[in-house]
Protein backbone atom coordinates (compact mmCIF):
# COMPACT_ATOMS: atom_id res chain seq x y z
CA UNK A 1 0.00 0.00 0.00
CA UNK A 2 0.97 3.02 -0.73
CA UNK A 3 0.03 6.58 1.06
CA UNK A 4 -0.57 10.40 0.34
CA UNK A 5 -0.09 12.14 3.35
CA UNK A 6 -1.59 15.37 3.50
CA UNK A 7 1.16 18.14 5.09
CA UNK A 8 -0.71 20.56 7.06
CA UNK A 9 1.05 24.06 6.62
CA UNK A 10 0.88 27.98 6.64
CA UNK A 11 3.39 28.06 3.61
CA UNK A 12 6.57 28.63 5.67
CA UNK A 13 6.10 25.75 8.21
CA UNK A 14 4.96 22.03 8.89
CA UNK A 15 2.23 21.80 11.73
CA UNK A 16 2.54 19.13 14.07
CA UNK A 17 -1.04 17.57 13.39
CA UNK A 18 1.08 16.40 10.53
CA UNK A 19 2.95 14.16 12.79
CA UNK A 20 0.80 12.06 14.14
CA UNK A 21 -0.84 11.58 10.62
CA UNK A 22 2.38 9.86 9.35
CA UNK A 23 2.20 7.78 11.63
CA UNK A 24 -1.42 6.32 10.83
CA UNK A 25 -0.29 6.39 7.30
CA UNK A 26 3.00 4.27 8.81
CA UNK A 27 0.31 1.51 9.89
CA UNK A 28 -1.19 1.60 6.73
CA UNK A 29 1.71 1.45 4.33
CA UNK A 30 4.79 3.55 2.47
CA UNK A 31 4.46 7.02 3.67
CA UNK A 32 4.16 9.74 0.84
CA UNK A 33 3.73 13.53 1.49
CA UNK A 34 1.95 15.79 -0.51
CA UNK A 35 3.03 19.12 0.47
CA UNK A 36 0.01 21.78 -1.70
CA UNK A 37 -0.08 25.80 -1.20
CA UNK A 38 2.22 28.96 -2.80
CA UNK A 39 5.68 29.33 -2.27
CA UNK A 40 6.08 26.22 0.05
CA UNK A 41 9.59 24.78 -0.95
CA UNK A 42 10.51 25.34 2.54
CA UNK A 43 7.63 23.44 3.90
CA UNK A 44 8.79 20.62 1.30
CA UNK A 45 12.86 20.20 2.78
CA UNK A 46 11.34 20.25 6.24
CA UNK A 47 8.51 17.51 5.57
CA UNK A 48 11.27 15.44 3.74
CA UNK A 49 13.17 15.38 7.09
CA UNK A 50 10.09 13.72 8.96
CA UNK A 51 11.18 10.03 10.23
CA UNK A 52 9.79 6.90 7.46
CA UNK A 53 9.10 9.56 4.94
CA UNK A 54 9.90 8.33 1.29
CA UNK A 55 8.57 10.38 -1.34
CA UNK A 56 7.60 14.48 -1.15
CA UNK A 57 5.27 15.57 -3.63
CA UNK A 58 5.58 19.31 -3.94
CA UNK A 59 2.78 21.51 -5.64
CA UNK A 60 3.38 24.79 -5.65
CA UNK A 61 0.99 26.79 -7.46
CA UNK A 62 -0.51 30.52 -6.43
CA UNK A 63 -4.19 28.39 -7.01
CA UNK A 64 -3.19 26.71 -3.67
CA UNK A 65 -1.99 29.09 -1.58
CA UNK A 66 -5.03 28.84 0.73
CA UNK A 67 -5.97 25.11 0.23
CA UNK A 68 -9.21 25.82 -1.20
CA UNK A 69 -10.87 22.59 -1.53
CA UNK A 70 -12.38 23.04 -5.43
CA UNK A 71 -8.71 23.70 -6.47
CA UNK A 72 -6.76 21.18 -4.40
CA UNK A 73 -9.00 17.59 -4.38
CA UNK A 74 -8.52 17.33 -8.08
CA UNK A 75 -4.92 17.82 -7.85
CA UNK A 76 -5.16 14.72 -5.02
CA UNK A 77 -7.77 13.09 -7.05
CA UNK A 78 -4.69 13.26 -9.80
CA UNK A 79 -2.05 11.92 -7.67
CA UNK A 80 -4.09 8.72 -6.24
CA UNK A 81 -4.02 7.26 -9.65
CA UNK A 82 -0.80 5.98 -8.37
CA UNK A 83 -1.83 5.95 -4.43
CA UNK A 84 -3.63 3.39 -2.31
CA UNK A 85 -4.42 5.90 0.92
CA UNK A 86 -5.48 9.40 0.88
CA UNK A 87 -4.84 10.31 4.62
CA UNK A 88 -5.01 13.68 5.91
CA UNK A 89 -5.12 15.28 9.84
CA UNK A 90 -8.68 15.80 10.87
CA UNK A 91 -8.20 19.24 11.41
CA UNK A 92 -10.70 21.82 9.51
CA UNK A 93 -8.30 22.07 6.43
CA UNK A 94 -8.47 18.15 6.42
CA UNK A 95 -12.08 17.71 7.35
CA UNK A 96 -12.80 19.83 4.28
CA UNK A 97 -10.77 18.73 1.21
CA UNK A 98 -10.97 14.99 2.19
CA UNK A 99 -15.04 14.24 1.38
CA UNK A 100 -14.11 16.44 -2.04
CA UNK A 101 -11.37 13.88 -2.89
CA UNK A 102 -13.79 10.68 -1.56
CA UNK A 103 -16.69 11.54 -3.86
CA UNK A 104 -13.98 12.31 -7.02
CA UNK A 105 -12.74 8.80 -6.42
CA UNK A 106 -16.62 7.32 -5.52
CA UNK A 107 -15.06 6.33 -2.21
CA UNK A 108 -16.52 6.17 1.06
CA UNK A 109 -14.31 8.19 3.05
CA UNK A 110 -13.46 6.81 6.99
CA UNK A 111 -13.63 9.77 9.37
CA UNK A 112 -11.72 10.61 12.36
CA UNK A 113 -10.17 7.05 12.94
CA UNK A 114 -8.76 6.12 16.27
CA UNK A 115 -7.04 3.32 15.44
CA UNK A 116 -5.96 1.06 12.46
CA UNK A 117 -6.94 -2.61 12.48
CA UNK A 118 -6.11 -4.02 9.30
CA UNK A 119 -5.49 -3.05 5.59
CA UNK A 120 -8.27 -1.81 5.32
CA UNK A 121 -10.00 -1.62 8.88
CA UNK A 122 -10.09 1.15 10.98
CA UNK A 123 -12.34 1.76 14.30
CA UNK A 124 -13.89 5.44 14.64
CA UNK A 125 -15.31 7.23 16.89
CA UNK A 126 -19.59 7.87 16.42
CA UNK A 127 -22.32 9.36 18.49
CA UNK A 128 -20.25 12.08 20.07
CA UNK A 129 -17.48 9.44 20.93
CA UNK A 130 -20.26 7.29 22.73
CA UNK A 131 -19.44 4.74 21.09
CA UNK A 132 -16.27 3.06 19.09
CA UNK A 133 -17.33 1.47 15.40
CA UNK A 134 -15.05 -1.18 13.72
CA UNK A 135 -15.18 -0.65 9.84
CA UNK A 136 -13.81 -2.36 7.24
CA UNK A 137 -13.98 -0.53 3.87
CA UNK A 138 -14.43 -2.23 0.69
CA UNK A 139 -13.45 0.25 -1.94
CA UNK A 140 -10.40 0.28 -4.03
CA UNK A 141 -8.73 3.39 -2.57
CA UNK A 142 -8.88 4.75 1.10
CA UNK A 143 -9.60 7.99 2.38
CA UNK A 144 -9.19 8.87 5.66
CA UNK A 145 -9.26 11.39 8.34
CA UNK A 146 -7.05 10.96 11.20
CA UNK A 147 -7.63 11.89 14.94
CA UNK A 148 -4.44 13.15 15.98
CA UNK A 149 -4.62 12.66 19.54
CA UNK A 150 -5.29 9.13 19.20
CA UNK A 151 -1.34 8.35 17.06
CA UNK A 152 1.37 9.09 18.52
CA UNK A 153 3.42 12.05 16.93
CA UNK A 154 5.96 11.05 13.91
CA UNK A 155 9.69 12.40 14.88
CA UNK A 156 10.38 15.74 13.15
CA UNK A 157 13.72 15.09 11.87
CA UNK A 158 15.57 12.12 11.13
CA UNK A 159 14.19 11.32 7.52
CA UNK A 160 15.39 11.33 4.54
CA UNK A 161 12.78 11.76 1.98
CA UNK A 162 12.95 13.23 -1.70
CA UNK A 163 11.49 15.81 -2.61
CA UNK A 164 9.62 16.10 -6.54
CA UNK A 165 7.29 19.09 -8.31
CA UNK A 166 4.12 17.61 -9.66
CA UNK A 167 1.51 20.18 -10.68
CA UNK A 168 -2.13 19.83 -11.10
CA UNK A 169 -4.93 21.71 -12.20
CA UNK A 170 -4.73 25.16 -11.61
CA UNK A 171 -7.58 27.26 -10.47
CA UNK A 172 -11.02 26.52 -10.72
CA UNK A 173 -12.41 29.42 -11.02
CA UNK A 174 -14.94 28.06 -8.83
CA UNK A 175 -14.12 29.81 -5.24
CA UNK A 176 -11.70 32.79 -3.94
CA UNK A 177 -9.92 33.06 -0.38
CA UNK A 178 -10.78 36.76 0.58
CA UNK A 179 -9.23 36.85 4.09
CA UNK A 180 -8.87 35.31 7.38
CA UNK A 181 -8.55 36.57 10.67
CA UNK A 182 -6.17 33.85 12.69
CA UNK A 183 -5.80 34.68 16.74
CA UNK A 184 -2.29 35.25 17.26
CA UNK A 185 -1.42 34.25 20.79
CA UNK A 186 1.66 34.38 22.52
CA UNK A 187 0.02 30.54 24.00
CA UNK A 188 0.96 27.45 22.92
CA UNK A 189 -1.78 25.78 20.30
CA UNK A 190 -4.59 24.19 22.12
CA UNK A 191 -4.47 20.61 20.41
CA UNK A 192 -0.25 20.65 20.58
CA UNK A 193 -0.25 22.18 24.20
CA UNK A 194 1.45 19.79 26.66
CA UNK A 195 -1.76 21.34 29.75
CA UNK A 196 -4.16 23.17 29.04
CA UNK A 197 -6.66 25.60 31.26
CA UNK A 198 -10.30 25.26 30.17
CA UNK A 199 -13.37 27.62 31.40
CA UNK A 200 -17.30 27.06 31.53
CA UNK A 201 -19.89 29.16 31.77
CA UNK A 202 -19.42 29.89 35.51
CA UNK A 203 -16.70 32.33 34.25
CA UNK A 204 -19.94 34.65 33.93
CA UNK A 205 -18.11 36.94 31.60
CA UNK A 206 -15.78 37.85 29.39
CA UNK A 207 -13.58 39.72 31.45
CA UNK A 208 -13.86 37.39 34.34
CA UNK A 209 -12.56 34.74 31.50
CA UNK A 210 -9.95 36.84 31.04
CA UNK A 211 -9.05 37.62 34.71
CA UNK A 212 -9.44 33.97 36.34
CA UNK A 213 -8.30 31.52 33.56
CA UNK A 214 -5.55 33.79 31.77
CA UNK A 215 -2.79 34.01 34.39
CA UNK A 216 -3.30 30.00 35.46
CA UNK A 217 -2.50 29.34 31.95
CA UNK A 218 0.39 31.69 31.88
CA UNK A 219 1.87 30.60 34.93
CA UNK A 220 1.40 26.51 33.56
CA UNK A 221 3.11 27.86 29.85
CA UNK A 222 -0.76 26.10 28.76
CA UNK A 223 -3.18 27.05 26.03
CA UNK A 224 -6.39 28.25 26.96
CA UNK A 225 -9.49 26.12 25.94
CA UNK A 226 -13.35 26.91 26.95
CA UNK A 227 -16.49 24.97 26.83
CA UNK A 228 -18.87 25.26 24.09
CA UNK A 229 -21.19 27.08 26.55
CA UNK A 230 -18.44 29.67 27.08
CA UNK A 231 -17.71 29.68 23.86
CA UNK A 232 -21.93 30.51 23.02
CA UNK A 233 -21.67 32.95 25.81
CA UNK A 234 -18.91 35.03 24.20
CA UNK A 235 -16.58 34.52 26.64
CA UNK A 236 -14.23 33.22 24.31
CA UNK A 237 -13.47 32.97 20.59
CA UNK A 238 -15.08 29.76 18.74
CA UNK A 239 -11.63 28.59 18.20
CA UNK A 240 -10.79 28.39 21.86
CA UNK A 241 -13.85 25.32 21.91
CA UNK A 242 -12.70 21.98 23.54
CA UNK A 243 -15.78 19.08 22.26
CA UNK A 244 -17.13 16.90 20.01
CA UNK A 245 -17.91 19.90 17.77
CA UNK A 246 -14.89 21.98 18.59
CA UNK A 247 -11.42 20.02 18.74
CA UNK A 248 -10.37 16.94 20.27
CA UNK A 249 -7.42 17.53 22.96
CA UNK A 250 -5.35 14.73 24.61
CA UNK A 251 -2.73 16.96 26.66
CA UNK A 252 -0.72 15.32 29.52
CA UNK A 253 -2.85 17.86 31.79
CA UNK A 254 -6.49 19.45 31.22
CA UNK A 255 -7.49 21.70 33.97
CA UNK A 256 -11.48 22.16 33.81
CA UNK A 257 -12.44 25.17 35.95
CA UNK A 258 -16.21 25.85 36.41
CA UNK A 259 -16.63 22.90 33.51
CA UNK A 260 -19.70 20.95 34.27
CA UNK A 261 -18.88 17.81 32.15
CA UNK A 262 -21.72 17.78 29.82
CA UNK A 263 -21.19 14.85 27.11
CA UNK A 264 -20.06 16.90 24.03
CA UNK A 265 -17.28 18.36 26.67
CA UNK A 266 -16.27 15.26 27.61
CA UNK A 267 -16.08 13.73 24.27
CA UNK A 268 -13.16 16.62 23.47
CA UNK A 269 -11.24 16.13 26.23
CA UNK A 270 -11.47 12.79 27.58
CA UNK A 271 -8.28 11.34 26.31
CA UNK A 272 -5.89 13.27 28.16
CA UNK A 273 -3.75 11.96 30.47
CA UNK A 274 -4.61 14.16 33.89
CA UNK A 275 -8.01 15.44 34.26
CA UNK A 276 -8.08 17.97 37.10
CA UNK A 277 -11.32 19.45 37.67
CA UNK A 278 -12.59 22.07 40.09
CA UNK A 279 -15.75 23.20 40.51
CA UNK A 280 -17.95 24.00 43.13
CA UNK A 281 -20.99 21.25 42.28
CA UNK A 282 -19.47 18.31 43.61
CA UNK A 283 -22.33 16.43 41.99
CA UNK A 284 -20.74 17.78 38.32
CA UNK A 285 -20.26 15.28 36.22
CA UNK A 286 -17.16 16.39 35.23
CA UNK A 287 -15.94 14.29 38.77
CA UNK A 288 -17.04 11.18 37.05
CA UNK A 289 -13.72 11.68 34.78
CA UNK A 290 -11.56 13.51 36.95
CA UNK A 291 -8.06 12.13 38.02
CA UNK A 292 -7.99 15.28 40.61
CA UNK A 293 -10.96 16.76 41.48
CA UNK A 294 -11.63 20.06 44.28
CA UNK A 295 -14.70 21.11 44.99
CA UNK A 296 -14.71 24.88 45.56
CA UNK A 297 -15.44 28.11 44.25
CA UNK A 298 -13.37 28.97 41.29
CA UNK A 299 -13.01 32.22 41.58
CA UNK A 300 -10.96 31.33 45.41
CA UNK A 301 -9.55 28.48 44.40
CA UNK A 302 -8.00 29.54 40.95
CA UNK A 303 -5.80 33.15 41.90
CA UNK A 304 -4.71 31.36 44.67
CA UNK A 305 -3.53 28.62 42.80
CA UNK A 306 -1.95 30.74 40.36
CA UNK A 307 -0.79 32.59 43.46
CA UNK A 308 0.82 29.00 45.23
CA UNK A 309 2.32 27.60 42.17
CA UNK B 1 -33.37 31.36 -6.23
CA UNK B 2 -34.24 28.04 -4.86
CA UNK B 3 -32.76 26.69 -1.62
CA UNK B 4 -32.09 22.79 -0.99
CA UNK B 5 -31.85 21.94 3.01
CA UNK B 6 -30.78 18.60 3.85
CA UNK B 7 -32.21 17.14 7.19
CA UNK B 8 -31.68 13.73 8.70
CA UNK B 9 -33.45 12.15 11.61
CA UNK B 10 -30.97 11.47 14.28
CA UNK B 11 -31.16 10.33 18.04
CA UNK B 12 -31.94 13.56 19.89
CA UNK B 13 -28.77 15.41 21.37
CA UNK B 14 -30.11 15.16 24.71
CA UNK B 15 -30.50 11.46 24.74
CA UNK B 16 -27.29 9.57 26.09
CA UNK B 17 -26.76 6.20 23.19
CA UNK B 18 -26.46 3.15 24.65
CA UNK B 19 -24.28 0.46 22.73
CA UNK B 20 -26.59 -3.08 21.72
CA UNK B 21 -24.96 -5.82 24.26
CA UNK B 22 -24.59 -7.89 20.63
CA UNK B 23 -22.22 -5.60 19.72
CA UNK B 24 -24.53 -4.43 16.45
CA UNK B 25 -24.81 -0.80 17.05
CA UNK B 26 -26.53 1.62 18.87
CA UNK B 27 -29.65 0.66 20.60
CA UNK B 28 -32.25 3.35 19.19
CA UNK B 29 -35.49 1.27 19.84
CA UNK B 30 -37.78 3.29 22.12
CA UNK B 31 -35.35 6.53 21.97
CA UNK B 32 -36.28 10.08 21.17
CA UNK B 33 -35.74 10.89 17.80
CA UNK B 34 -35.14 14.74 16.50
CA UNK B 35 -33.55 16.75 13.52
CA UNK B 36 -29.97 17.02 13.74
CA UNK B 37 -29.28 19.87 15.69
CA UNK B 38 -26.90 21.39 13.13
CA UNK B 39 -29.41 20.43 10.21
CA UNK B 40 -31.96 22.76 12.39
CA UNK B 41 -29.24 25.42 11.64
CA UNK B 42 -29.32 24.75 8.03
CA UNK B 43 -33.52 25.09 7.85
CA UNK B 44 -32.85 28.23 10.05
CA UNK B 45 -30.28 29.72 7.74
CA UNK B 46 -32.43 29.28 4.79
CA UNK B 47 -35.42 30.73 6.10
CA UNK B 48 -33.64 34.00 7.25
CA UNK B 49 -32.15 33.77 3.38
CA UNK B 50 -35.74 33.73 2.45
CA UNK B 51 -37.26 36.52 5.03
CA UNK B 52 -34.43 39.08 3.30
CA UNK B 53 -35.75 38.09 -0.25
CA UNK B 54 -32.83 36.47 -1.55
CA UNK B 55 -34.44 32.88 -1.53
CA UNK B 56 -37.73 32.37 -3.34
CA UNK B 57 -38.53 29.24 -2.02
CA UNK B 58 -37.31 26.75 0.00
CA UNK B 59 -36.96 22.73 -0.46
CA UNK B 60 -36.59 20.27 2.31
CA UNK B 61 -34.97 16.73 1.40
CA UNK B 62 -33.95 14.09 3.76
CA UNK B 63 -33.23 10.38 3.09
CA UNK B 64 -34.28 8.15 5.64
CA UNK B 65 -36.99 5.49 7.18
CA UNK B 66 -40.63 6.60 6.85
CA UNK B 67 -40.49 8.01 10.05
CA UNK B 68 -38.16 10.53 8.71
CA UNK B 69 -41.18 12.59 7.57
CA UNK B 70 -41.85 14.10 11.13
CA UNK B 71 -38.33 15.81 10.71
CA UNK B 72 -39.75 16.76 7.41
CA UNK B 73 -42.72 18.43 9.09
CA UNK B 74 -40.43 19.57 11.43
CA UNK B 75 -38.85 21.56 8.52
CA UNK B 76 -41.74 22.82 7.25
CA UNK B 77 -43.07 24.26 10.71
CA UNK B 78 -39.86 26.29 10.76
CA UNK B 79 -41.06 27.43 7.46
CA UNK B 80 -39.66 25.75 4.45
CA UNK B 81 -42.11 25.69 1.36
CA UNK B 82 -42.34 21.67 0.76
CA UNK B 83 -40.21 18.49 1.05
CA UNK B 84 -39.32 15.22 -0.97
CA UNK B 85 -38.09 12.32 0.68
CA UNK B 86 -36.33 9.65 -0.14
CA UNK B 87 -37.24 6.45 2.04
CA UNK B 88 -35.39 3.79 2.39
CA UNK B 89 -36.85 0.60 4.67
CA UNK B 90 -36.51 0.98 8.64
CA UNK B 91 -32.64 -0.21 10.06
CA UNK B 92 -31.26 0.57 6.50
CA UNK B 93 -28.54 3.42 6.75
CA UNK B 94 -27.29 5.12 3.81
CA UNK B 95 -23.52 6.19 3.80
CA UNK B 96 -23.08 9.84 3.16
CA UNK B 97 -21.71 9.10 -0.29
CA UNK B 98 -24.70 7.75 -1.57
CA UNK B 99 -27.05 10.39 0.41
CA UNK B 100 -24.43 12.94 -1.89
CA UNK B 101 -25.38 11.18 -4.91
CA UNK B 102 -29.16 11.71 -4.07
CA UNK B 103 -29.14 15.54 -3.05
CA UNK B 104 -27.09 15.99 -6.14
CA UNK B 105 -30.00 14.40 -8.31
CA UNK B 106 -32.76 15.98 -6.45
CA UNK B 107 -30.13 19.63 -6.60
CA UNK B 108 -30.85 18.99 -10.28
CA UNK B 109 -34.02 18.06 -10.84
CA UNK B 110 -34.98 20.82 -8.87
CA UNK B 111 -32.84 23.09 -10.69
CA UNK B 112 -31.71 24.47 -7.17
CA UNK B 113 -28.79 27.94 -6.09
CA UNK B 114 -27.98 26.92 -2.69
CA UNK B 115 -27.72 23.84 -1.37
CA UNK B 116 -27.43 24.02 2.96
CA UNK B 117 -27.21 21.37 5.61
CA UNK B 118 -25.36 20.81 8.30
CA UNK B 119 -21.58 20.00 8.71
CA UNK B 120 -22.10 16.40 10.16
CA UNK B 121 -24.82 14.50 11.77
CA UNK B 122 -24.66 13.50 15.26
CA UNK B 123 -24.77 10.10 15.35
CA UNK B 124 -22.30 9.02 12.46
CA UNK B 125 -20.16 12.02 12.71
CA UNK B 126 -18.71 11.94 8.96
CA UNK B 127 -19.10 15.25 8.40
CA UNK B 128 -19.00 14.33 4.61
CA UNK B 129 -22.12 14.72 2.70
CA UNK B 130 -21.90 18.80 1.66
CA UNK B 131 -18.25 18.51 0.47
CA UNK B 132 -19.63 15.05 -1.41
CA UNK B 133 -22.42 17.05 -2.67
CA UNK B 134 -19.90 19.91 -4.12
CA UNK B 135 -17.67 17.61 -5.30
CA UNK B 136 -19.95 15.28 -7.56
CA UNK B 137 -21.86 18.28 -9.00
CA UNK B 138 -18.10 20.50 -9.33
CA UNK B 139 -20.12 23.32 -7.43
CA UNK B 140 -17.77 25.57 -4.90
CA UNK B 141 -18.21 24.63 -1.61
CA UNK B 142 -18.63 26.81 2.02
CA UNK B 143 -18.40 24.50 5.07
CA UNK B 144 -18.07 25.09 8.73
CA UNK B 145 -20.17 28.51 7.93
CA UNK B 146 -20.25 31.09 10.70
CA UNK B 147 -21.73 33.99 8.66
CA UNK B 148 -23.45 33.58 4.90
CA UNK B 149 -24.00 36.77 2.58
CA UNK B 150 -25.59 36.10 -0.67
CA UNK B 151 -24.18 39.00 -2.74
CA UNK B 152 -25.33 38.76 -6.64
CA UNK B 153 -24.19 35.49 -8.39
CA UNK B 154 -21.90 34.83 -5.35
CA UNK B 155 -22.02 33.69 -1.42
CA UNK B 156 -19.82 35.07 0.57
CA UNK B 157 -18.92 32.27 3.37
CA UNK B 158 -16.72 33.09 6.71
CA UNK B 159 -15.84 29.57 8.20
CA UNK B 160 -14.84 28.53 11.67
CA UNK B 161 -11.58 26.88 11.05
CA UNK B 162 -8.73 25.57 13.64
CA UNK B 163 -6.82 29.23 13.79
CA UNK B 164 -10.26 31.24 14.11
CA UNK B 165 -12.30 32.51 10.41
CA UNK B 166 -11.61 32.65 7.19
CA UNK B 167 -13.80 33.97 4.21
CA UNK B 168 -14.12 32.36 0.98
CA UNK B 169 -16.33 33.82 -1.89
CA UNK B 170 -18.20 31.29 -3.80
CA UNK B 171 -19.77 31.10 -6.89
CA UNK B 172 -23.58 30.39 -7.44
CA UNK B 173 -25.13 27.53 -7.40
CA UNK B 174 -22.65 26.23 -4.24
CA UNK B 175 -22.93 24.31 -0.98
CA UNK B 176 -22.96 25.44 2.39
CA UNK B 177 -22.61 23.53 5.43
CA UNK B 178 -23.36 25.00 8.90
CA UNK B 179 -21.41 25.14 12.31
CA UNK B 180 -23.14 25.82 15.34
CA UNK B 181 -23.02 29.87 15.57
CA UNK B 182 -24.70 30.50 12.40
CA UNK B 183 -28.02 31.04 14.18
CA UNK B 184 -30.12 30.10 16.80
CA UNK B 185 -32.93 27.74 14.70
CA UNK B 186 -35.97 29.35 15.98
CA UNK B 187 -39.01 26.81 17.36
CA UNK B 188 -42.16 26.21 15.20
CA UNK B 189 -45.24 27.49 16.23
CA UNK B 190 -48.16 25.84 16.72
CA UNK B 191 -50.10 27.88 13.82
CA UNK B 192 -46.69 26.65 11.61
CA UNK B 193 -46.73 23.31 12.85
CA UNK B 194 -50.61 22.88 11.52
CA UNK B 195 -49.73 24.43 8.47
CA UNK B 196 -47.25 22.34 7.89
CA UNK B 197 -49.48 19.96 7.95
CA UNK B 198 -50.83 20.27 4.61
CA UNK B 199 -47.66 21.61 2.69
CA UNK B 200 -46.70 19.31 -0.06
CA UNK B 201 -43.95 16.32 0.70
CA UNK B 202 -43.19 14.18 -2.15
CA UNK B 203 -41.91 10.29 -1.50
CA UNK B 204 -39.46 9.21 -3.32
CA UNK B 205 -36.93 6.14 -3.53
CA UNK B 206 -32.83 6.00 -4.02
CA UNK B 207 -34.05 4.19 -7.25
CA UNK B 208 -35.63 7.28 -9.26
CA UNK B 209 -31.85 9.16 -8.56
CA UNK B 210 -30.18 5.98 -10.34
CA UNK B 211 -28.28 5.63 -7.18
CA UNK B 212 -27.05 2.48 -5.63
CA UNK B 213 -27.15 2.96 -1.44
CA UNK B 214 -25.19 -0.75 -1.17
CA UNK B 215 -22.44 0.41 1.30
CA UNK B 216 -19.58 0.88 0.63
CA UNK B 217 -18.12 0.40 4.78
CA UNK B 218 -19.12 -2.64 6.67
CA UNK B 219 -19.33 -2.30 10.64
CA UNK B 220 -17.68 -5.39 12.18
CA UNK B 221 -18.50 -4.12 15.82
CA UNK B 222 -19.95 -1.28 17.98
CA UNK B 223 -18.19 -1.39 21.15
CA UNK B 224 -18.05 0.94 24.55
CA UNK B 225 -15.50 3.29 24.63
CA UNK B 226 -13.05 3.40 27.20
CA UNK B 227 -14.17 4.32 30.81
CA UNK B 228 -12.39 6.71 32.57
CA UNK B 229 -13.11 5.88 36.31
CA UNK B 230 -13.05 8.87 39.07
CA UNK B 231 -9.95 9.91 40.98
CA UNK B 232 -10.02 11.44 44.18
CA UNK B 233 -10.86 14.30 45.31
CA UNK B 234 -8.46 16.97 46.94
CA UNK B 235 -9.68 19.01 50.32
CA UNK B 236 -8.03 22.08 49.26
CA UNK B 237 -5.75 24.18 46.68
CA UNK B 238 -2.40 23.59 48.64
CA UNK B 239 -3.41 19.77 48.32
CA UNK B 240 -3.87 20.24 44.48
CA UNK B 241 -0.91 22.01 44.28
CA UNK B 242 0.99 19.12 46.27
CA UNK B 243 -0.31 16.62 44.01
CA UNK B 244 0.92 19.18 40.57
CA UNK B 245 4.39 19.44 42.02
CA UNK B 246 4.65 15.41 42.30
CA UNK B 247 3.12 15.32 38.31
CA UNK B 248 6.02 18.11 37.72
CA UNK B 249 4.32 21.01 37.21
CA UNK B 250 4.90 23.75 36.67
CA UNK B 251 7.99 22.50 35.17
Amino acid sequence: MKTLVWVEHDNSSVKDATLAVVTAASQIGEVHLLVAGSGCKGVADEAAKIAGVGKVHLADDAAYANALAENVAPLVAGLMASHDAFVVPATTTGKNIAPRVAALLDVMQVSDILSVEGPKTFTRPIYAGNAIATVESSDAKLVITVRGTAFAKAEATGGSGTVEAVSGPSDSGLSSFVGSEIAKSERPELTSAKIIVSGGRALKDAETFTATIFPLADKLGAAVGASRAAVDAGYVPNDYQVGQTGKIVAPQVYIAVGISGAIQHLAGMKDSKTIIAINKDEDAPIFQVADIGLVADLFVAVPELTGKL
Amino acid sequence: MKALVCVKRVIDYNVKPRVKSDGTGVDLANVKMSMNPFDEIAVEEAIRLKEKGVVTEIIALSVGPAKAQETLRTALAMGADRAVLVQVDDGVEVEPLAVAKIVKGVAEEEGVSLIITGKQAIDDDSNQVGQMVAALMGRPQGTFAGEVTVDGDHVIVKREVDGGLETVKLALPAVVTTDLRLNEPRYASLPNIMKAKSKPMAIKAAADYGVDIAPRLKTLKVSEPPVRSAGIKVADVDALVAKLKEMGIPA
